[in-house]
């Protein structure tokens, strides 16, 4: 068995990368629909090692593998060394990882059961400290590896910087290949992808509910915009927005109780609150203009939106149950597709500035606002549940693509696809 | 058709008797058809008006000037300027001649479709190409046709005409396309 090439010792950790890329040892899977490059220099990142799994070449899911480039796509660790063979019995010998320039060490197994199921578990160690910080054991599934791959490094990530991780969570986006669309839904690394609508025609703006159930979206499939909410699980979907004209640009309340939506029924886009299953509709917005792109605040109190109402397109924030709206951009002359962190804190939207479109953030409380993006095509940005990361669409070499991007801009993922066109990403909730 | 000729012989009559109630500024060598057509079997439609009027009269109804296929020789499709719903004097002739047939037949529904080229949001594209479509509508609507008769809907930027990243390409798309329904 070779061993891939990450594991030898390279002084750079970008030629590192680049040996791993090329050699496609990076993802569990060959049949792999992304690939993740990393670009940017992050500041201080935490050097981890993380082993290889005693066993794990006969679970038939590169654990480890899944767990490094996890890690890795956060932009707060950078794998190190990682050679040996190391379970959660090990005793590490602290020195050897100190030289290595290890400052965490993750190693574990996954054993076959006789029921057929896996018995996988890890142990991180603080080697700086020379300390054991413990571990965990899961009985799973063999479809499961993958996600439980992903629970580990939620686990290490949690561990080792306080914040909850993204790792188990899953993405929707929008794929087009020609005249086909699909709706298709990923772990938050790209991979695992599955379908949930299959289509002829466009298909844009889903929204996961706040319990990770449903996806709302707007289908062309009629002929027009319309608003429809899926089942996750199941597949049922109704038609909850229908009404002359264009639905769109679904939103759902934090407590899941209410959807926002974008109706141009009274002859003008405006926004509408409805029940979930479509009824109780009230107008929230009073313009003569272009209001759209409802998003409640995480406390649920309030919703910004996009209006044109002062000329150009600006985020506004107004109650919750609509009334006086305020405008809340102030710099540039276009701005749209707004998004609020889980903590109520930043705004992320898209600001155009002489033909380019950026993600930019904004800074509540002090005002201060920020382009984080280098590209020139960003659409839709938003937040993963932890507030850490921030995805959104662009465009390169005549491509649509993912990106994922840390708040401050300095480490960026791209999530390729081969050879089709993804938009539209929404990041889905904790909990599954 | 005589039904068709019935109604636009008497909503021009009428036009002409009552004087132009558009707030749309139109070509003065156009027949102008009022906003609320009267309808069918109205005052001048056969004669039977008041005494002022001979029992033998016939009236003249020119439908060379109102032929119904003249607005698909025009086109179905109203192009717009970057971030612009405003209808082009251009495409006056092609609007007034749908609100004609519209207006002739109240059995007749139509779709507008509103579209953006590619550049911006797809939610805010997709409220700009409404906002095409429904400049469009309103314009239908006050040259004759009856609201119920159309629907504006949009596409955004998600139905190009024309692929392409140039001006040459985002000019052809931003549009509104008139289709039968």
């Amino acid at each position: 068995m070779v061993n891939p090439p990450e594991t030898q010792r390279t002084p750079s950790r970008r030629r590192w990368l680049a040996g791993a890329l090329a050699a496609g040892a990076w993802h569990a899977t060959a049949r792999a629909q992304f690939r993740v490059e990393i670009s940017g220099v992050g500041a201080t990142q935490l050097p981890v090692a993380i082993t290889k799994f005693r066993d794990e070449d006969r679970s038939g899911q590169s654990i480890s593998g899944i767990v490094r480039a996890d890690l890795e796509r956060s932009g707060v660790f950078r794998i190190v060394d990682s050679s040996g063979d190391f379970d959660e019995t090990s005793r590490p010998n602290y020195g050897d990882w100190r030289s290595r320039g290890a400052d965490a060490l993750v190693a574990g197994s996954a054993t076959r059961l006789a029921d057929g199921r896996f018995d996988v578990r890890y142990k991180l160690w603080d080697v700086v400290k020379g300390a054991d910080l413990g571990g965990q054991a899961f009985a799973v599934l063999s479809a499961d590896l993958r996600l439980t791959a992903h629970r580990v490094a939620d686990a290490v990530y949690e561990k080792l910087t306080g914040d909850k991780g993204v790792f188990s969570t899953r993405i929707a986006y929008v794929t087009r290949v020609a005249n086909r669309y699909t709706l298709r839904i990923t772990d938050a690394d790209g991979e695992g992808g599955q379908v949930a609508l299959n289509s002829t025609q466009p298909i844009i703006s889903p929204s996961w509910s706040p319990d990770g159930k449903q996806l709302a979206y707007v289908s062309f499939e009629s002929g027009k915009a319309v608003v429809w909410a899926q089942d996750v699980l199941s597949g049922e979907r109704r038609a909850i927005a229908n009404f002359r004209g264009s639905n769109s640009a679904p939103a759902w309340s934090p407590d899941g109780g209410t959807l926002a939506v974008t109706l141009s029924r009274d002859g003008i886009s405006q926004i509408y609150l409805m029940n979930p299953n479509g009824g109780n509709l009230r107008r929230i917005t009073q313009s003569n203009a272009i209001d759209t792109e409802p998003v409640f605040t995480p406390d649920g109190k309030s919703i910004y939106f996009v209006s044109d109402r002062g000329g150009s397109p600006q985020v506004y924030r107004m109650p919750a149950g609509g009334g006086n709206p305020e405008r809340v951009t102030f710099s540039g002359a276009y701005n749209i597709s707004p998004a609020i962190s889980p903590d109520g804190r930043t705004l992320a939207y898209i600001n155009r500035n002489s033909g380019e479109f950026k993600v930019t953030t904004l800074d509540l409380s002090s005002g201060t606002v920020r382009t984080i993006s280098d590209t020139v095509d960003d659409e839709r940005p938003s937040f993963a549940p932890n507030g850490k990361l921030i995805i959104y669409a662009t465009r390169a070499q005549g491509r649509d693509v993912l990106m994922t991007t840390t708040l401050d801009g300095r480490i960026r993922t791209r999530l390729l696809s081969s050879g089709v066109d993804v938009r539209e990403p929404i990041w889905g909730p904790f909990g599954r | 058709m005589n039904h068709l000729r019935t109604s636009l012989c008497a909503a021009l009559v009428s036009a002409c008797l009552v004087g132009c109630g558009s707030s749309v500024k139109l070509d003065d060598a156009a027949p102008v058809v009022d906003a609320k057509p009267t309808p069918a079997g109205g005052a001048g439609a056969g004669g039977a008006g008041g005494a002022s009027t001979a029992q033998s009269q016939v009236a003249t109804v020119d439908a060379t000037k109102i032929d119904p296929m003249a607005a698909g020789k025009l086109g179905r499709v109203v192009y717009f300027d970057f971030d612009s719903y405003a209808l082009k004097d251009e495409f006056r002739p092609l609007i007034e001649g749908y609100a004609r047939v519209l207006a002739g037949n109240k059995g007749k529904k139509m779709v507008i479709e509103g579209h953006t080229d590619e550049r911006g949001g797809r939610e805010y594209n997709l409220a700009l190409g409404q906002r095409r479509a429904e400049a469009v509508a309103k314009s239908l609507v006050l040259l004759g046709a009856s609201d119920s008769q159309i629907e504006a809907v949009s596409f955004g930027k998600e139905r190009p005409a024309v692929d392409g990243h140039d001006e040459a390409a985002w000019a052809k798309n931003r549009r509104a396309e008139l289709k039968d329904r």
